[in-house]
């Protein structure tokens, strides 16, 4: 039998500290976009500067989720940057599809309602967590 | 692809969790591959075989050429 020469798992320590960090970033994202949603009406009563503020830090937010969305991409495996980006380009592609569809169902009038970008994002997430269940359970 | 990587893991008594710390990948991975659902890159391939000191062909074989 051979010994394995080290017993470390920088690797796994690192990709699970990046799930964190990209879990911190997804909740202050969050939170920072409910303060611009809802802070105007309920806390500061429209005033500009302070709204302009709230936009502009959750912007910077925003973007740092991104950045930390890219790191964690980056330090997973390549079996699960596959699934990943596989799960992405699925997602991306129905959004892009069936976003365009909607937004046409209104101007056909085949729906009475505006079209919202919420349905889309939750149409897109959907599809993404369908498509990473799907990414892991083919290389199960 | 084939590989052997089951078989040489076996014979060293390593489990996938211990082969995948010392590939840098996840145990599912290692699984996969030795599943051949997934195959690796060249460079993971060439880090298995440094491993276990053999060479890239002995562990990894192309199925249409065998």
């Amino acid at each position: 039998m051979n010994d394995l020469k080290t017993g470390s798992n920088d690797w796994a320590a690192s990709s699970a500290s990046n799930i964190v960090r990209l879990g911190c970033w997804t909740a202050a994202w969050v939170a920072t976009t409910a303060l611009a949603a809802f802070g105007p009406k309920l806390m500061w009563n429209f005033d500009t500067l302070l709204t302009i503020l709230a936009v502009l830090i959750n912007l910077g937010v925003g973007f740092g989720m991104i950045v930390a969305n890219k790191r964690c991409l980056k330090g997973m495996d390549e079996m699960h940057q596959k699934i990943f980006l596989d799960a992405a380009v699925l997602s991306l592609g129905v959004g892009l599809v069936c976003g365009i569809s909607y937004e046409l169902l209104e101007d056909i009038r085949l729906i009475p309602f505006q079209p919202a970008i919420p349905h889309l994002i939750i149409l897109m997430g959907l599809t993404f967590l369908a498509g990473i269940i799907a990414g892991h359970r083919k290389y199960q | 692809m084939k590989n052997r990587l089951k078989v040489l893991r076996a014979e060293r008594d390593w489990t996938q969790a211990q082969l995948a710390t010392e590939l840098e990948v996840s145990r599912q991975t290692v699984n996969a591959i030795e599943k051949g659902k997934f195959d690796p890159s060249l460079p993971l391939a060439f880090k298995a075989a440094r491993l276990f000191e053999m060479a890239i062909e002995d562990i990894f074989q192309d199925e249409v050429a065998s």
